[in-house]
């Protein structure tokens, strides 16, 4: 029992990494994404537009083993599984980070630019200190989804044989002829959430000092 | 600058045959006015005249399709001529601009909305920056919400820090885009006299309103707008008591039903 806690704790720290290594990249392409979407270049928004429907419209998944298996089949070369994981799950949080973003940017009204362009704020001044921080806090609770889901995702990694908790779990089920080590699985994703729900809550509660208008 | 030292008046504003157009409609026709240094201009007409408009166009919210618009002697639009995103910055700071529904920032307390621009836009420090806040708040008497956020304040409340927030970067002229639209009844007198007081101070100022009584005693000169025409313009005596144009004398009318 111990042995196998040990390991599942293992298979937890690479979901860990999946989740950091996944969020650390996926957060700021994002906005680039997001950047895209608003461009009023035609070619850029259309391509951008394409690029997030297939994300959001195929399963991450089908994606996941695209991603993986592409390469091989095209190049005749295949990279690291735990590369291809967050290559692939990068590419499809940020199409989603892109769509939350884009809410938070829309609901801010025109007025808010407007007084800043009159005061003479510059615009990166007026996105820096007038927008964003109000986006921020108009996205949070989406975010905390978003995030949410991509703790409970990361078991997908499996798909393509990396060892996270979800694989550990499986295959010491398989192993030992008990659906025990699963449970302890969903317990262990529980606990993670549980954490990232309480987070997010304390930074809702923080930014709600101030009402909107 | 010839046309300074040919009337010898310092104009602050001056609009030369400014047009405005969407696409192929024209908002704004033909209009010409100027505005002397320590004057109060009150714009006035029916909704869809243009009136807020031209507010706006000069303000640099709005492009500008032709004529030409000076600003303290600099010019902001000319046929042909370019300006940079800098230049049209430092335009800019010539004016203050009183929004309807104030657009304050509502993540920032009502001393740093005032603050903000002094410190990122002027370069002042901080400490002279809440300084110049808190005497502006002063003046609007609302020191003691000087940590208040804009949503704990009244509406009345809100327009006065707006207020302070322009009057904050020392505008050489002050507009305000129908300051008391959004507010109660009961509220809009509490702005009208702060507007009232800086024009004894002799701030010069133009003001785009629905409030005929107010425009008639605080202005020294109004202009009637009318389908994106200046219809009318004179005095407050000439265009309330004794107005030219039909349109005007209907649109009068109307407010004295």
């Amino acid at each position: 029992m111990n042995q196998l806690l040990l390991q599942m704790l293992k298979g937890t720290l690479v979901s860990f990494q999946v989740f950091g290594l996944t969020l650390l990249f996926s957060l700021p392409l994002g906005m680039l994404v997001v950047k895209g979407k608003m461009s009023k270049i035609w070619i850029v928004k259309t391509l951008v537009n394409i690029y997030i429907m297939i994300m959001r419209g195929t399963p991450l998944i089908l994606q996941l083993i695209f991603v993986y298996f592409a390469p091989y089949y095209i190049f005749g070369t295949s990279y690291d599984r735990m590369t291809a994981v967050i290559v692939a799950y990068v590419i499809n949080y940020a199409a989603y980070f892109a769509e939350i973003y884009r809410g938070g940017i829309q609901s801010i009204p025109s007025g808010q630019y407007e007084a800043a362009k009159v005061l003479g704020f510059t615009k990166s001044h007026t996105a820096t200190h007038i927008i964003f921080p109000q986006v921020f806090r108009e996205i949070i609770p989406a975010m905390g989804n978003e995030v949410i889901t991509l703790i409970k995702d990361t078991a997908l990694a499996q798909t393509i044989g990396v060892a996270e908790l979800f694989r550990v779990a499986q295959t010491a089920s398989a192993r030992e002829f008990s659906t025990m080590p699963l449970f302890v699985a969903g317990i262990f994703y529980f606990v993670m959430n549980a954490f990232v729900a309480k987070a997010f809550d304390q930074m809702e509660a923080k930014l709600n000092y101030y009402e909107k208008k | 600058m010839s046309d300074l030292k040919d009337n010898k008046v310092d104009y602050m504003i001056e609009v030369n045959n400014l047009i405005k157009s969407y696409g192929n409609q024209e908002v704004i026709k033909d209009v010409s006015f100027h505005v002397a240094k320590g004057e109060v201009l009150s714009i006035i007409g029916p909704s869809g005249s243009g009136k807020s408009t031209i507010l706006r166009a000069i303000n640099q919210l709005e492009s500008i399709e032709g004529g030409e618009v000076i600003i303290c002697g600099d010019t902001l639009y000319k046929e042909g001529l370019v300006l940079t995103q800098d230049q049209k910055r430092k335009i800019q700071l010539h004016n203050g601009l009183v929004f309807q529904d104030f657009n304050l920032f509502p993540h920032m307390s009502i001393k740093r909305n005032i603050a903000e621009a002094l410190i990122y836009v002027l370069n002042k420090s901080k400490i002279e920056a809440n300084e110049i806040a808190l005497q502006l708040l002063d003046k609007m008497g609302l020191k003691d919400r000087a940590d208040s956020y804009p949503s704990q304040l009244s509406g009345g409340q809100k327009q006065r820090v707006s207020i302070a927030r322009a009057l904050a970067l020392k505008p050489n002229v002050l507009w305000f885009d129908e300051p008391t639209s959004a507010l109660d009844p009961e509220l809009t007198n509490e702005i009208l006299k702060v507007i009232k007081n800086l024009a004894k101070e002799k701030m010069t100022m133009v003001v785009v309103t629905h409030e005929m009584s107010f425009a008639r005693d605080i202005s020294d000169r109004v202009i009637f707008m009318d389908e994106g025409f200046i219809a009318e313009s004179g005095t407050p005596e000439e265009v309330f008591g004794n107005p030219k144009n039909p349109r005007t004398q209907q649109f009068l009318q109307s407010f004295n039903q």
